[in-house]
């Protein structure tokens, strides 16, 4: 018997499998096809201070092995998520689950996660200083070392909970920001978030996205994730979440390889509903397969 | 929702640049007409979300338009080839709200949820009407289809080659006890605009994951945000906010 137990930040995972915040709801359409709880646990739908409706549509396009989306973080509010979404989620999934929490001011992030702090089912908090579809917040607090610094002290004022600090890919040296974030008292990182791309109809000579850009993810960008991954584990002693791509079992292993500790999957659960069940259900053969016992001892193993 | 696995029938050229295939599988989950599925396709990330044209006896009928590379490599694709499709996806048409005299009007590629639509509610004894609208005579497809299930069938075309010349609301009828539609944005508005009933439309839009999921496809409503693809693709009139 294989073991596919890992810890992050203080809280065990029966394995590492996330679904990535996003491209999961809060569960709800999972549940009623699988037992999400499987699942090491699920990432909910990125939540703010306010409701948001987020960007005008076409929000999504397709991209060679990937999609771009400029959803632009819709979300009902951390009040209704807190009020309608967590005593839905507790019918549906028994273990800590992550609070994805985005903002446009510091003040946002810290009124979102004052809220969640007092929630028992969260687990962590994964904060998004890179969401690269909304403008005046989101990305703009995850390139700038100082302002990442700044989200994180203000965010673990106010909670208790283990500050996961999401970062974006779309810097000069990823290292920077998240020595930042290590230095400022966050317990963990979660990364890539996505990568800005454009995408152009031919036939209306217009880009297909109403916002313009959007965020690459998919199969596309998995070596861009595990490169950022690896530069990351070298930087920093506190846990990885990897995360950019991963569709299979193998890429778990190879991204924990490269440092994380855990994985989320996010993509492949909108092309394949059922992927999450199948990677957690795949991993022990593929931890045989490459005569991997305990998949604690793998992280960071290609650092030598 | 399920995910299973269809053969490939009978896939045809039915009309220009307009193809028919026949699936045989589970087809369980599909459960109301104006439902849709989402298939997937060798070397494309995202699957292809195409409107059930018939759903009976383990047969599904899909009625596709070729508008990129993923619909031309599905005309491509020959009898006996294995297709992953995701069924039962979207609310579909409310037909028990039909009346008996309702009217049924598509648009191009909106035309083949209201096959199953006529169907279902010839089945329920309703005497129905359908306006199917195209560009030119060559995109016409299905009129002996419908009329051999008993629908009164009106064409209209854009350039007046084939029936009425001009738009689906050029055939409109004056009585009628209610209305199902799909197709092009504008040609719903201008039905939403002349109706004098109640009726339902069914919208379009870029999906992601086509079972809501994601949030690509969210519209605003006079009830709030619905997903297309999970709370739609149908919507009632008075809900509509253009």
């Amino acid at each position: 018997m294989v073991n596919t137990k890992v810890s992050l930040c203080g809280i065990e995972l029966t394995n590492p499998i996330i679904p990535a915040s996003g491209t999961f709801g809060f569960g709800a359409e999972f549940a009623e096809i699988y037992d999400i709880n499987v699942l090491g646990s699920f990432s909910f739908k990125g939540t703010t201070a306010e409701p948001r409706f987020g960007n005008p549509t076409p929000r999504i396009a397709e991209t060679p092995s990937g999609m771009l989306n400029a959803v632009g973080l819709q979300n009902p509010g951390v009040d209704h998520v807190i009020a309608e979404e967590l005593p839905m989620i507790k019918k549906i999934f028994n273990k800590p689950v992550m609070a994805n929490v985005s903002g446009f001011s510091i003040n946002d992030y810290v009124t979102a996660c004052e809220k969640l702090d007092s929630q028992e089912q969260i687990g962590w908090l994964e904060v998004n200083i890179s969401c690269p579809n909304v403008h005046g917040g989101g990305m703009s607090f995850g390139t700038s070392a100082e302002a990442a610094a700044e989200v994180t002290r203000a965010v673990k004022a106010v909670t208790k909970k283990p500050v996961i600090m999401k970062l974006t890919p779309n810097v000069t040296d990823i290292t920077e920001i998240a020595k930042a974030c290590e230095a400022a008292g966050a317990d963990g990182l979660s990364l890539i978030n996505t990568l800005t791309g454009v995408r152009i109809s031919l036939k209306n000579r217009r880009p297909i996205l109403a916002n313009v850009t959007g965020g690459l993810s998919g199969p596309a960008v998995f070596p861009v994730a595990l490169r950022c991954v690896w530069q990351v584990y070298k930087s920093v002693n506190i846990p990885i979440v990897g995360m950019g791509g991963i569709s299979s079992a193998e890429d778990v292993i190879e991204m924990m390889m490269a440092g994380a500790t855990a994985v989320e999957i996010g993509a492949v659960n909108l092309v394949d509903p059922y992927a999450g069940k199948k990677i957690v259900e795949d991993l022990p053969a593929v931890m045989e397969k490459y005569k991997i016992n305990d998949l604690s001892e793998i992280i960071g193993v290609a650092h030598g | 929702m399920k995910d299973t696995v269809f053969k490939i029938l009978s896939n045809k050229s039915i009309a220009a640049n307009t193809y028919e295939m026949v699936l045989a599988g589970d087809i369980s989950d599909i459960t109301a007409a104006g439902q849709f599925v989402n298939i997937m396709l060798d070397g494309f990330y995202l699957r292809r979300p195409i409107s059930v044209c018939n759903a009976e006896d383990g047969k599904l009928t899909l009625i596709y338009k070729v508008v990129g590379k993923g619909t031309e490599y599905m005309a491509s694709l020959a009898e006996g080839a294995e297709l992953s499709v995701l069924t039962g996806l979207g609310n579909g048409y409310d037909l028990s709200l039909s009346g008996d005299k309702p009217l049924l009007i598509g648009g191009g590629a909106g035309v083949p949820p209201m096959f199953m639509a006529a169907k279902k509610l010839i089945e329920a004894g309703k005497s129905v009407t359908v306006i199917m609208g195209f560009g030119r005579a060559e995109e016409v497809f299905y009129k002996e289809e419908f009329e051999k299930i008993g629908a009164e069938v009106r064409i209209t075309t854009v350039d007046g080659s084939c029936g009425v010349r001009g738009f689906v609301t050029d055939a409109m009828p004056e009585d009628y006890t209610y209305f199902y539609t799909c197709g092009p944005e504008p040609m719903l508005k201008a039905v939403y605009d002349k109706s004098e009933t109640d009726g339902q439309f069914s919208f379009e839009e870029r999906m992601g994951c086509g079972f809501g999921a994601c949030m690509g496809c969210t519209c605003k409503t006079k009830y709030g945000n619905k997903r297309i693809c999970r709370d739609g693709p149908v919507l009632t009139k008075e809900e509509i906010v253009w």
